[in-house]
């Protein structure tokens, strides 16, 4: 399976009646099994860019290939649950082929186990993203899109949840699209990374990452983080 | 507790009153409970009370239904909103008694012309609040359950229908009390029988226990259905907000 997304241009009418261009001609393509990291200054006009490639915005030139049958897994910037419906409602409704030890087993890994019967409204903000996560895995995703899902959580809980993904991510193959504004995130979670301009967006630097996640160690990341840091320094 | 204790304060303010005004006016309460107990045991109070009570329920799901599928609809297509908006300001600012007043003349003074007619005077409320409900909803939802890729009944059902709950609720309590007022109006003015029927009739011979015993036993009924169906409706459907301290 494979994701092309080959974005010309998007512009919006703001509501006094200017347009704005929001996103410069963007290519890039994602295979089955990679990851693939968006990183860019807020309000670069990432969001928008999601947004198309997930199909919720057509109003853009240019076009995305997904194939038909792929199912999404999303984490939105905000949990997005439901909050009439308790956490493994949540879950379900998204997901409605899941099976009970898969869910279990999503449970566990999220440390959810003890908040099941719970009510979105019950649970705080990072018990809330998890869920949002177990959502997205439950469904079994062909792409799987992550929008920041580790902003605004205390270090500490981010780098517990960044591993949660990494396994998550490394135990099925998909396509994963990941947003976010740390370049520690990405050069831990992603294959390749996109680096975009600020608005209108355009992708500056397309930096692969050779080692395989699983085998990178502290020093690689030390080390891919200092050729990044030189990278970008020069692009600018 | 309380509740009883401020329904006794109700008797006794009446009785007090019924002492200094006279029993012509203001009959006492063990007058009117006599006269229920009569009107009850002859059966007479039962038919009235269902007649109106067919009707009310007849005329709020008609109204209820056909006017909450029209207020989503304005709510979502932009098109039915412009379309219908003239006509709903019309509807809303119509008096009761025109509407009921043209049914009996256009459809002859039969049970439909009633039930129609308050139907229609309910109708508008039920479609502005949920207008409003639908207009409230929340897109970001929508879109999560279009990413999921969730049919389209599920996403109405789980997603779109918690949100208006609380709308419908406020609809149908507001609604109930204004279907309650204008049916004995309805029965008034061309029905046979009914609590609006008798009390005319009352008020035709200066009956004032007779129609103090109609009109309590139709608050009591109102009252019961109040608290046993709309408010353990209304505390289900938000019953996942946290409570209020």
């Amino acid at each position: 399976m494979r994701l092309e997304v080959e974005i010309t241009g998007k512009t919006y009418r703001s509501a006094a009646g200017g347009t704005h261009e929001v996103l410069a001609p963007v290519k890039f393509a994602l295979q089955s099994g990679e990851v693939g990291v968006l990183i860019g200054p807020s309000g670069c006009g990432k969001s928008t860019m999601l947004r198309i490639i997930l199909g919720l915005d057509r109003d853009f030139d240019g076009h995305v290939a997904r194939p038909p049958q792929a199912r999404i897994g999303m984490v939105f910037q905000e949990p997005r649950l439901l909050p009439w419906r308790s956490v493994e409602q949540n879950v379900r409704l998204a997901a409605p082929d899941v099976t009970d030890a898969k869910l279990s087993e999503l449970f566990k890994i999220l440390e959810l186990d003890a908040h099941r019967s719970h009510f979105p409204g019950e649970l705080s903000l990072g018990l809330a993203r998890r869920v949002a996560l177990a959502r997205a895995f439950a469904v079994e995703p062909d792409l799987l899109v992550l929008d920041e899902p580790l902003a605004s959580l205390d270090d500490a809980l981010a780098g517990r949840l960044r591993d949660e993904i990494a396994t998550l991510v490394a135990s099925r193959p998909v396509m994963t699209l990941l947003v976010t504004h740390s370049l520690d995130d990405a050069i831990r979670l992603g294959d390749r990374l996109f680096f975009l301009s600020p608005r209108p967006a355009r992708i500056v630097q397309e930096v692969p990452i050779a080692i395989p996640r699983a085998e990178r160690s502290e020093v690689d990341l030390a080390r891919i983080r200092t050729e990044l840091a030189a990278l970008l320094l020069e692009s600018k | 507790m309380l509740r009883l204790l401020s329904f006794a304060l109700f008797v006794a303010i009446w009785w007090t009153a019924a002492l200094f005004v006279g029993g012509a006016k203001l009959p006492s309460p063990p007058a009117v409970l006599n006269v229920i107990i009569a009107e009850a045991a002859s059966g007479a109070l039962f038919v009235h009370l269902g007649a109106t009570l067919a009707r009310v329920a007849l005329a709020f799901v008609l109204a209820m239904s056909l006017g909450s599928a029209i207020g989503y609809l304005m709510g979502r297509v932009k098109l039915a909103d412009r379309l219908g908006d003239p006509w709903l300001i019309l509807l809303l600012n119509l008096p009761a008694l025109v509407v009921i007043v043209l049914a009996y003349i256009w459809a002859g003074l039969t049970e439909a012309a009633a039930i129609a007619a308050i139907a229609i005077n309910k109708l508008p409320t039920a479609v502005v609040t949920l207008r409003e409900g639908t207009r409230a909803l929340d897109r970001s939802l929508d879109e999560m359950a279009s990413v999921f890729a969730m049919p389209r009944w599920r996403a109405f059902r789980h997603v779109v229908l918690p949100q208006l709950a609380p709308y419908i609720a406020a609809s149908a309590r507001s609604g109930l009390s204004l279907v309650w007022k204008i049916v004995l109006v309805a029965e008034l003015l061309g029905r046979p029988n009914g609590v609006g029927f008798e009390i005319g009739v009352a008020f035709q011979l200066f009956d004032t226990p007779r129609l103090l015993a109609y009109s309590l036993t139709f608050a009591a009924v109102v009252l019961v259905i109040e608290t046993a169906l709309v408010q353990p409706f209304e505390a289900r459907a938000t019953r996942w907000r946290p409570r209020a301290a």
